[in-house]
Parts: C-alpha cells; structure tokens; sequence
C-alpha cells in the first residue's frame, strides 16, 4: 500500500471511530444527565427501558425518528429544514483538530491520535464554534414564530457576547505554549498543566463555554417560562433531535478543548493516555450537569454586564499580565 | 497542475455566490450567499499557503460580522410574515446555493487529500503562525499601527453617534 493511501485509510478509520464513540457518548451524556440531576432532586430518574434504565437513549431515538416531521406554516423551509444539521455538523467537524491520545506506534509508523494536526488548530476550533451560531439563528428565523425569533436574537447576541471572552481566554495558553497546534499545546504541558500555571484563564474559559453551550445559567435562548423552548420551539422529530444531540456533542467538544488547553490532555500518571484524557472530558461533562442542578438562570441584562464589563476587562488583564511576566522571565 | 484547477474553480465558486448575494431580494438569503463565497475565499487562502489567513478568515467574517449582519437583519425585520418575498416557493431559490455548496465541499475534499501535511502534492511552503506574526508586526509593523488607530477612531466616533442619539431621546423622551 503506498504512504499517501495508508494514510488516508487511516484518517478515514479515525473519522469513523470518533464518530462513534462521540454520537454514542451523547447519546448517554443525555441519559448521565437525567440520572445525575433526579438524584440531586432526590428522584430516580429513567430506570425502567433496560437495566437501570440502559436502553433509554435507544427508545428515545426510536420515539424521535417516529415523530411527526412538522413544518410550520409560513416558515422559510430549506432554512427550517437546513438549521439543525448545521448545529450538528459544525459540532462533530470541530473534533478533527482535537488529539485524544499520545502518538500511537502502529505497523512501524507513528500515527497520531487526532484527525488532522493543524498548526493553527485553535483557530479551527474557534472558527467552528464561531460557525455553530448560525444552526440557532437560521432555525429561529426560519420557523417564522416570535418565541423562536427571540430565542434566537438572545442566543446570537449571547454567543458574540462570550464568544470574545472565551478566545481571549486561549491567547495566555498560546502564549506560553508558543504554538497554535493543539498537540503541542498538550506536549507543553507534560510536567505542568496550565490550569495551575493560569488558574485565571481557567475560570474565564471555563465561565465562557458555559455561555458559549447555553446551559443552565446561561441558557436564556432557551428559557422554558419565557420562551416555550427558545429557537428550537417549532421542531420536533429527529430535527429537534439534530439540535438536542449537537448541543451535547458541543458538550463533549468544549470538556475535551478545557482538558486540552488546561488540565495538560492525555498526560497523567500510570494509565494510557486516551483513559486520562476520556476521564478529564467526562469529568468536565459532570461539573457541567452540576452546575445544571445547582445555579439559577441569570436575568438577560445580567448576563450581558458580566459578560462585557466583568469578564472581558478580565481577560484582557490577564492577556496582559501573563505577557508581562513571560518577557519578564525570557 | 490540480492546484491550478482547484483555484479557478474556488475562484469561480466566490465570485457566483458574490453575485447571487448582490441580487438576492431576501436577506437572510443573501447572508448565506456571501457566506458561502467566505469560505471559498478562506479555501484559495489555504490553497496558497497561508492556512492562518484562511482561519481568520472564517472566523472573522463568516463568524463575526456575517453573524452581526445576521442579527441587525432579525432585529429590524418588524413582521416577517408580511414580506411577500419570504414566502415565495422555494425551490428554484434554492438550486443555486446548494449547486455552489456542493462544489465547496467537493473542493474541499478534494485539497485535504492533497494537503502537503497527508501527501505530497502542493508545495510544502505552508506558512507557520510564528512567520505571519513576525512579517505582520516587524515589517509592516508602521501599517498594522495606523490600520489600528483607524479602528480606534472608529469605535470612539460609533460611541460618541450612539451617545448622542441616546441623549436626545431620553430629552424628548422626558418633555
């Protein structure tokens, strides 16, 4: 077999193993969900499709594909039909620059446990989270309903809110790294993770991505009270479907980008690599269903000075003093 | 030889959905086209080299202001329902772009087996962040500075406008 094929082949193997394990951690980060937050709310949460209620992602699949397809009335309906794939898709395509392990020796070669290995992957990553945005603002135009219209202005104008925040949070971690390529961000981290380096950017990025995933204090596109369901009010079936596993997807992709940027990747002691780096992600997921079961939702105003006067002038700060003191150290 | 192909046809690819956003009699449709056209725009970027253009590019304009676009569009749109336009059938709408998005990912299917990172095809003179970050800010270094204090000027004169507005309003608001 000549180089260029093997390594296409095994691109190809890589792309079809990260799909999935990712749709399949999904499918259960759902079922996580359900149980971790009816056992803080001391209920007992799906238990009866399978054992301890195994197969429940697997009914709800079935239930969604034998839903009614509806199209609302009026609605532009390519867009209406389109939105939900792209929130999906932009999701799953962030994972190529992702490494979820150290280099593997495979048939006398080093292959390495990512997609594709860019040297500028943050901006990858940056510029698919910034793309995921227009699956909501496209859907809720689209279904030519007011609720979803104002969910999806919120979710717009929340997501360029912290969207800034979030990337100013990256820049000290390229800093110190020196590169933009997400491998040797982890490789620059083998004695120190930089969560300890720079617990500021930590918490800032940590803060950003809770609003960038628009989950529970942040999740004003979706505000049930207010909004009925937000941007996804008029989908239903396997559509609503392709908006709810892509927003867990987008789950598993910023606990995997935190483990990457802060808590030093695959590295760790005594176990492979990949368990490490499966254990920091899911991890992260679960602080995320935490902080689901224990923090009210902010008001809209809130959420825009934290964003823009607390959480920016921060980051900026901290772009600032981590700069200072790495010239300051050569 | 095939990355001369390849830039006509994304050349070609930017140029028609230029086009077809210019004479789009609905927005939001329109915000599409364009977008579309940024990404061939950011695959020519990558095509000659320079992937951290292409980035910024996706990031900047089709994540940024196309989004800002987006959302002064939904803002001033006081009753969608009423735009004749929006509820024509959708079909023939609908052709063109998805014509050009399959020929975008076919271009960029096709680039990523070529990539000089997985095979050897196009000149391997991809240019590093560090290289694009010393040539930006040490030779054009006068440039970038003055392109800077434009974008101040910029915002300080968008502040004082928005301000102003503000400021009678609330006069008038309160008479």
């Amino acid at each position: 077999m000549s180089d260029p094929l093997l390594t296409l082949v095994l691109i190809l193997a890589k792309l079809g193993v990260i799909f999935g394990v990712i749709l399949t951690l999904a499918a259960y980060l759902v079922l996580a969900e359900r149980k971790l937050l009816a056992r803080m709310q001391l209920r007992y949460g799906p238990n009866r499709v399978g054992l301890f209620g195994l197969m429940q992602p697997l009914a709800d699949l079935i239930k969604l594909l034998t839903k009614e397809d509806f199209l609302p009335a009026r609605a532009d309906k390519w867009l209406f039909l389109l939105a939900p794939g792209i929130s999906a898709v932009t999701a799953l395509l962030t994972f190529a620059v992702i490494p979820f392990g150290p280099p593997l020796e495979l048939f006398g070669k080093t292959v390495p446990l990512v997609v594709i290995d860019l040297n500028v992957g943050v901006l990858y990553f940056l510029a698919f989270s910034s793309l995921a945005v227009y699956g909501i603002a496209l859907g809720g135009w689209a279904s030519n309903s007011k609720y979803a219209l104002l969910g999806s202005i919120r979710g717009l104008s929340q997501l360029i809110s912290y969207e800034l925040s979030m990337g100013l949070a990256i820049v000290p971690v390229v800093m110190m790294a020196r590169s933009f390529s997400l491998t040797e961000i982890v490789m620059a981290q083998e004695k120190i993770p930089y969560i300890l380096l720079n617990p500021v950017a930590f918490m800032i990025f940590l803060i950003s991505i809770l609003a960038e995933s628009k989950r529970i204090p942040f999740d004003l596109p979706e505000a049930e009270n207010e909004l009925v369901a937000g941007f996804h009010t008029e989908y239903s079936g396997m559509r609503f479907g392709l908006f709810f596993v892509g927003e867990y997807i987008n789950l598993i992709i910023l606990g995997s980008m935190v483990t990457v940027l802060f808590l030093g990747g695959w590295h760790g002691p005594w176990l492979p690599g990949v368990i490490w780096f499966s254990v920091k992600v899911l991890a992260i997921c679960g602080f995320f269903i935490w902080v689901r079961g224990s923090m009210p939702r902010l008001r809209y105003d809130q959420l825009m000075h934290f964003g823009w006067k607390v959480l920016l002038p921060i980051s900026l700060l901290n772009v600032l003093v981590t700069g200072a003191i790495l010239l300051g150290m050569g | 030889m095939t990355a001369t192909l390849l830039f006509y046809i994304l050349g070609a690819i930017t140029v028609v959905a230029t086009l077809l956003a210019i004479i789009q009699r609905n927005p939001v449709h329109a915000v599409i086209y364009l977008v579309n056209s940024f990404f061939a725009l950011a695959l020519i970027f990558y095509l000659l080299g320079a992937p951290m253009i292409a980035a910024w590019e996706v990031i900047i304009y089709a994540g940024a202001i196309m989004v800002l676009f987006l959302f002064i569009i939904m803002m001033l749109e006081i009753s969608p329902s009423s735009d004749p336009v929006r509820s024509a059938p959708g079909w023939a709408q609908w052709v063109p772009i998805f014509i050009l998005a399959i020929a975008l990912a076919s271009c960029t299917l096709l680039l990523t087996g070529l990539d000089p990172v997985i095979a050897e095809g196009l000149p391997r003179w991809h240019a590093s962040p560090r290289d694009f970050g010393y040539a930006l800010f040490k030779e054009y270094a006068l440039a970038i500075e003055i392109v800077s204090f434009q974008l101040l000027f910029a915002a300080v004169g968008a502040f004082y406008v928005g301000r102003l507005e503000q400021k009678k309003s609330q006069r008038e608001g309160s008479s």
